[in-house]
């Protein structure tokens, strides 16, 4: 009982609160992740749990890596996340049916298993003192005492670092580097295949559309002077989405050119 | 506070993690919870840097984040690189050893 009580007063402290408000959240955000059906709902949820075990290491005296948490991940790998996301655009891989059969009960028992017996063993295990603090440790700053550890104990594991940041920056640009389906061809070349090629109608340029026509619009195609339109003065990507408007509409020899008198 | 808390939760973290591995088919999602349980051990790190009182483990998180950022940038170019030739971000689509 006193020992119950000793424990009910540690943890009364704004520390506690802080833990048990965030603590709960974070892992249902986490279990959100793995229920909800969009890969972006997922990085959202991910990205709270970041910023919640930011919260705990500055709660916890590592300022530094608190601050860092919250530049690096949330900030940088989550975007990065979320720019691949849109890249890479949503597909039927984000529905949760079960591919493999019997998959999903064998991992949530696994899973069960493995935390209930980290659980355990947190539970069971003693570490002969109580916890030291950080205080002692942090008397200079936190952010002197990392470099300082950087810089002396741990400084070839620093340097080796650098070298693996490099590695996979320049494992990265090799990775996503596309060459060149065809060689680019040079300014005497486009002039060679605009005059010597099969007529020279397109010679001086592409009419721009909407010239002449009804409406003064990119989807519309240019009249030529004879009065008939042309359907290739239309941008190709606007052709490609199918955003443009019947070339035969704008045929002036097909309009009735008589004004029709208004009621 | 008991410091063993947070040890609790970052087990709870990674187990979540590990789950979200095994479970999801979006390579992306997949990617995401191995990042959760870097992240769950970064917390374990911090923890006993506490319980312990001295800056190692919060170095060994730093030099973890360091590492994890280089997953993030080498794995998503390989999604990006395998989503170009396959059109599909699934990872049950890239079975080629299968056949």
């Amino acid at each position: 009982m006193m020992q119950l009580a000793l424990e009910v007063g540690q943890t009364a402290t704004p520390e506690a609160v802080m833990f048990w408000i965030l603590g709960p959240l974070a892992v249902l955000a986490a279990l959100g992740m793995l229920l909800v059906k969009k890969a972006v709902h997922s990085a959202i949820l991910m990205a709270f749990v970041m910023v919640v075990l930011a919260v705990f290491y500055i709660a916890q005296d590592a300022v530094f890596l608190g601050i860092v948490q919250v530049v690096v991940y949330t900030g940088a790998v989550m975007m990065l996340f979320l720019f691949i996301l849109m890249l890479v655009g949503v597909d039927s891989s984000d529905s949760l049916t079960e591919t493999i059969k019997g998959l999903r009960p064998i991992a949530i028992t696994a899973a069960v298993g493995f935390g209930g017996l980290m659980v355990s063993l947190l539970g069971r295990a003693t570490l002969g003192r109580d916890a030291v603090g950080l205080s002692a440790a942090n008397a200079d700053g936190n952010v002197e005492g990392i470099g300082f550890l950087l810089f002396s104990r741990f400084v070839w594991p620093f340097e080796v670092i650098s070298a693996l940041l490099v590695t996979a920056a320049l494992g990265a640009m090799v990775l996503a580097h596309q060459p060149r389906s065809s060689k680019k061809s040079t300014q005497r070349q486009q002039s060679i295949n605009r005059f010597r090629g099969e007529s020279l109608a397109t010679a001086a340029g592409l009419p721009a559309p909407g010239v002449y026509a009804r409406h003064n619009a990119v989807d519309v195609p240019a009249l030529l002077p004879d009065g008939t339109p042309a359907p290739n003065s239309i941008n190709a990507s606007l052709k490609a989405r199918g955003d443009m408007l019947d070339s035969n509409t704008f045929d002036l020899k097909k309009i009735s050119t008589q004004v029709e008198e208004e009621k | 506070m008991d410091a063993s808390n947070y040890l609790y939760i970052s087990a709870l973290l990674f187990t979540i993690g590990a789950v979200g591995v095994v479970v999801r088919r979006n390579a992306i999602v997949v990617f995401m919870c191995i990042e959760l349980m870097l992240n769950a051990a970064n917390l374990s790190f911090v923890t006993f840097s506490r319980i312990n009182g001295n800056l190692d483990g919060q170095v060994m998180a730093f030099f973890t984040m360091v590492v994890a950022a280089c997953e993030v940038v080498v794995g998503l170019a390989i999604i990006v690189a395998i989503y170009r030739s396959r059109r599909s971000a699934s990872v049950d689509d890239a079975s080629l050893l299968k056949r």
